[in-house]
């Protein structure tokens, strides 16, 4: 399992974008492709962050050691958001540029989503070998960008909805847990292998 | 040796409605009942004119039933199972003639007609649905509005066992509408008992649903068992669990944005993955049927 090369991860990870894409030539996306395609690409931009965000705390409690996939799984994180705002911009509002611009001044929970989106950049951008030696210390307190950027993420999935649908309440939850982990003192768990 | 057909590569069960746009389907319609025979003329059709309805296949897979469950396509898995036969209608309040009805009693006499009309959401997309149905005005009538009616409020069933929605509590359920009583009298009001030349399909509001065109269509409330007229404005269902989002007219206004997205253009569904957006008729596009029913109104305050 340890031994997976990262490449696989990567390579996983094109998975749920090939499923859309299939979804969309066989006319199975449904009558109103622009908002599946749309809310689909979010929803995985969560997974992906969730699957990030799980990484130590699964070390903590289990001591199964998945740190050299979490680049691949903040990266992955990083492309779909790309892809859904793209999605945003391009299909659904057809670059109507006034009123996407009136839209994210006036609108909190489009403020929370770009906000959030542009953690994400921020941290994909000083995600390689590079950026983590020339920011030293630094680079770890960047870092913790991640945690605001998933709540944002999370709350921007709610906001929108008109009702929150049990579905939102377990993302919710789940990223709460995985943030208030955070909170723990620093060395809770299994931090080696028995 | 099978012949090709429009139909090729669809799956047997798939009715040619269902992929077939409207007036390719009327005319064979027509043709099969041998032209002359057709049941219901097309009606006189209200502005917005040349309104291309959606498939039969956008109409009732794409559905806001939350009573059978948050996702669009809830109400097309789940609402077959809802019972619609018996039905009845209570009509009580404000009327001379109070009492509770068999459907078929209800819709006895009604002018049964097709009425094209756009449906736009609050959440900014839009379809053309051939409704059949017949205007409330001719049900109240038929009920006797008494002098002090100024509202008919308007209740969806209730019966958890059969609509899964219904037992989660988001929602205060029954579903609960309502129009002022001028707005429930205008003639383009209906009450829908079909679509597509055909009875309305559960998901749709089975059997017996409101349609108001200029109005965002969580108005038009489905499967309804109660129609009270009464004195005082009833409460609604949005209203009541988002007051600053959901007002009790919620007429189509592309000036007036929802707090959370701007009301200026739509989607059109079914005019695919590369349509562009279009702008948001006032009213709906039936600004010279109703505006007048709004005179001297503020419309950014009775949103």
């Amino acid at each position: 399992m340890r031994r997976l090369p990262v490449a696989v991860v990567y390579l996983a990870a094109l998975v749920p974008l090939g499923w859309i894409v299939w979804l969309v030539l066989s006319g199975g996306i449904g009558v109103d492709p622009v908002k599946e395609i749309e809310h689909r690409l979010g929803k995985i931009a969560l997974w992906f962050l969730a699957l990030g965000l799980a990484v130590t705390p699964l070390r903590r409690l289990t001591g199964v050691n998945l740190l050299r996939y979490r680049r691949a799984l903040g990266l992955s994180a990083a492309f779909y958001v790309g892809l859904h705002i793209l999605a945003w911009g391009w299909l659904d509002m057809r670059w109507l540029w006034a009123q996407m611009a009136g839209d994210l001044l006036k609108r909190p929970y489009l403020v929370a989503g770009m906000a959030s989106a542009l953690m994400i950049a921020v941290l994909a951008a000083t995600s390689n070998g590079v950026s983590v030696r020339a920011l030293g210390a630094r680079w770890r307190v960047l870092h913790r960008l991640t945690y605001p950027a998933a709540a944002l993420a999370v709350g921007h999935y709610l906001w929108q909805m008109k009702v929150i649908t049990p579905e939102g309440w377990a993302w919710a939850g789940v990223m709460t847990g995985l943030l208030a982990l955070r909170l723990l003192p620093r060395g809770w768990g299994v931090t080696r292998r028995a | 040796m099978p012949r090709r057909s429009p139909t090729s590569g669809r799956k047997p069960w798939e009715k040619w409605s269902e992929v077939t746009p409207h007036s390719v389907w009327l005319d064979r319609r027509a043709l099969m009942a041998g032209g002359a025979a057709m049941m219901l003329a097309p009606a006189a059709r209200a502005a917005p004119r040349d309104l291309v309805p959606n498939s039969r296949k956008d109409i009732t897979t794409y559905n806001n039933f939350y009573e059978f469950g948050f996702d669009k396509g809830d109400p097309a898995r789940y609402a077959g199972r809802l019972t619609t036969d018996p039905w009845s209608v209570r009509i009580d309040g404000l009327v001379e003639r109070p009492g509770s009805w068999p459907l078929d009693d209800v819709l006895k006499g009604m002018p049964l007609d097709e009425h094209i009309t756009r449906l736009r959401c609050v959440e900014a997309w839009s379809m053309v649905i051939p409704w059949i149905g017949f205007p409330l005005a001719e049900l109240l009538r038929r009920a006797g509005p008494r002098p002090g009616a100024k509202y008919v409020a308007f209740e969806t069933l209730l019966r958890p066992e059969e609509m899964p929605g219904q037992r989660r509590r988001s929602i205060d359920w029954p579903y609960r509408e309502g129009l002022r009583l001028d707005e429930a009298m205008h003639p383009l009001t209906l009450l829908a008992t079909g679509l597509y030349g055909a009875a309305l399909p559960n998901q749709n509001g089975a059997p017996l649903r409101l349609v108001v065109p200029w109005k965002y269509g969580f108005k038009s409330i489905k499967s309804i068992v109660r129609i009270t007229l009464t004195d005082t404005q009833p409460v609604t269902t949005w209203p009541a669990l988002q007051p600053t989002e959901y007002g009790f007219y919620a007429n189509v206004n592309p000036r007036v944005d929802h707090p959370r997205w701007s009301q200026a253009t739509e989607r059109v569904i079914g005019a695919g993955l590369f349509a562009p957006r279009v702008p948001t008729e006032m009213f709906n596009g039936y600004a010279e049927e109703v505006a007048s029913l709004y005179a001297g109104m503020d419309l950014r305050t009775f949103y």
